[in-house]
């Protein structure tokens, strides 16, 4: 892992040669950063992860001073967060931070997931890396979910209706479950005040933790590359991998470049374009909560439109909750799925990029479908990208194994 | 630690039930916490029966209310409409309302104790969102023969105004009707069956 030659492990500077013999501070620095070898041949793809990073601490920090001035109370959190909009002091944009950074972080975290699909990087040895990234987005969406509830609009509370009662079709428990999960009949106040705690507490916890063991579980074996090969199997007399870089400073200052990058696209929708046209606040939601009233048009917003899709594709209520469960469970499979013998797409040949094409039109296209009003024609176009998204799965099982592969390079390339 | 002379066999043990009394001490642990989230007394409570005055409804006309946190609606049926009940069976996933959840004395055709008011729970059985009444004939973007009926705008599942469910949409069962009787001729209660009834 670590050079020999480069882990000191203490530090010349006298302050800091005291504090590495109580807290090994120097050590640690030259393991994970000067020490680390990483491929050289990154590309745009691999600026997604340190990103990811970004957008999570912007979160926890826009959402620390929002939860100074919001009120987890039926009666009161609607009108809180106008209050925060219009009388606390730059409330507003530290408001549209937060819910920019909501999408921005699924934008990141999808562009993230599809880098691992196109260059193999959930394959063995790095299955876990996937199924902890899996468990952060699942995490991920229920935080998600649970903070647009907050806001107690009227999309806040039947979307939380809809999201709430697929536990009912699981059949036996599925009315005490929700009755449960809601803590009262219908989505009252019970529901908010535990939202509001798991929201701003559990979740962001566990995502913590989870973000702290992917890490861990890919420096054990190093990043992929766009080659899909292994820069440990040629080492130096060293034992550094000849195609590898130190972390620090090279990537240190790649990763600035990419947040320098990132956060000026994020200003400018922050500042110019924060509902985006209400994808990423919905217009119904400034209208306040009514268990009276269902809007004319219910949908989730636009990074779970989807698996929506999939759920109103399918005509019965269990099976389209089972299937558009199956669909994001079937993505921790995707490591023992592909059996190629290649990694990378730049060696699986072609028909990887027609599938994997395929599946992204499938994804987006649903992705429109699911905010779209459903007339009957949409319905059919709904199963038919429903069938290619999990063809996509199913067919890589039978393919991957069989397909003819490029011959693989002994040394990355450029 | 020194190995010699262990005896690996009551070093298993003792791990094994160590770590089972804790597994159980921990899932009773589980217990209080997780009851906290079941609905509170003051949410119980709340449940009690609401008294619905139906001398002003019109024919025609729906009358929302909350019960148990539920919206009730309250229709009075035209003579009309009530002939149409029997001309959409066909098209009905469960006419006889057979898998669908009513009080024995509304599981007539009607769905009611007194033909012409339709009390039903209005949340979808889809979902839970509340489908919107469409009494009119005729052809609507959604279906072009209409037969009046209940249209629900987030998953677009049909019912009938009998809050029967029709083929090929995603709420699996008609509508629920919630236990309710008349204590006079003009009022409804909801929360309350007839006496004697089940």
């Amino acid at each position: 892992m670590a050079n020999p030659e480069n882990t000191q492990a203490a530090s010349d500077n006298k302050l800091m040669a005291w504090i590495d013999k109580r807290l090994p501070v120097t050590a640690l620095w030259n393991n994970v950063m000067t020490g680390y070898y990483a491929p050289k041949n990154f590309n745009f793809w691999y600026y997604l992860g340190s990103l990811a990073l970004l957008v999570l601490a912007i979160q926890i920090l826009s959402g620390i001073f929002l939860t100074m001035h919001y009120k987890p109370d039926a009666e009161l959190a609607f009108a809180s967060v106008e209050y925060i909009m219009r009388d606390v002091e730059w409330g507003w944009l530290v408001r549209y931070m937060h819910s920019t950074g909501a999408s921005f972080f699924f934008v990141v975290i999808y562009l993230h997931m599809f880098r691992a699909l196109l260059y193999g990087s959930h394959r063995e040895p790095r299955e876990l890396v996937w199924i902890l990234g899996m468990l952060i987005y699942v995490a991920l969406m229920a935080e998600a979910f649970m903070g647009y509830v907050l806001p107690w609009g009227q999309m806040s509370y039947w979307g939380a209706q809809v999201i709430i009662n697929l536990f009912g079709a699981i059949p036996g428990i599925g009315e005490p479950l929700t009755e449960w999960i809601r803590g009262d009949y219908f989505i009252s106040d019970a529901t908010l005040n535990r939202f509001f705690a798991l929201h701003v507490i559990a979740l962001p916890l566990a995502i913590l933790g989870l973000v702290m063991v992917h890490l861990v579980a890919l420096r054990e074996n190093g990043s992929n590359n766009p080659d899909g090969i292994e820069i440990k199997a040629n080492k130096d007399e060293n034992g550094i991998p000849k195609d590898g870089i130190p972390f620090h400073p090279y990537y240190t200052v790649k990763d600035i470049f990419g947040v320098g990058m990132f956060l000026m696209i994020f200003a400018f929708v922050i500042f110019f374009w924060p509902e985006a046209g209400g994808l990423f606040l919905e217009h119904d939601n400034f209208v306040p909560a009514d268990p009276l009233v269902t809007p004319e048009h219910i949908k989730p917003v636009w990074y779970f439109t989807p698996y929506y899709a999939i759920l109103k594709a399918v005509p019965d209520k269990l099976m389209g909750v089972i299937l558009m469960g199956i669909s994001v469970l079937i993505l921790f499979f995707v490591p023992w799925l592909d059996r190629s013998p290649a990694k990378s797409i730049r060696y699986k040949g072609a028909w990887y990029k027609i599938m994997l094409g395929l599946f992204v039109i499938a994804f987006l296209r649903l992705g429109m479908l699911g905010m779209a009003e459903g007339t009957p024609a949409q319905t059919i176009e709904m199963r038919v990208w429903t069938f290619v998204y999990f063809a996509f799965f199913i067919l890589m099982y039978f393919i991957s194994p069989r397909a003819k592969t490029k011959p693989l390079p002994e040394r990355v390339t450029h | 630690m020194p190995t010699d002379g262990v005896n690996k066999k009551r070093r298993r043990f003792l791990v094994a039930t160590t770590s089972v009394v804790g597994a159980v001490g921990a899932g009773f642990a589980a217990v209080p916490f997780i009851s906290t989230w079941k609905p509170s007394a003051k949410a119980k409570a709340v449940g009690a029966p609401v008294q619905v005055p139906i001398d002003g409804l019109e024919p025609g006309q729906i009358m929302k209310v909350q019960w148990r946190g539920q919206t009730i609606g309250v229709l009075r049926r035209t003579e009309g409409t009530l002939d149409m009940l029997d001309e959409v069976s066909d098209d009905l996933r469960d006419p006889a309302s057979l898998e669908s959840d009513q009080p024995e004395y509304a599981s007539n055709e009607a769905r009611a104790l007194r033909d012409e008011f339709l009390v039903v729970n209005m949340h979808c059985t889809h979902l839970g969102c509340i489908p919107q009444l469409i009494p009119e004939v005729g052809s609507q973007p959604f279906e072009e023969n209409w037969k009046g009926g209940f249209y629900c705008p987030c998953h677009k599942s049909k019912f009938d105004l009998a809050g029967r469910v029709y083929k090929g949409v995603p709420a699996p069962t008609n509508l629920k009707v919630p236990p309710y009787s008349y204590l006079d001729d003009d009022t409804l209660i909801i929360g309350v069956s007839p006496e004697g009834a089940v």
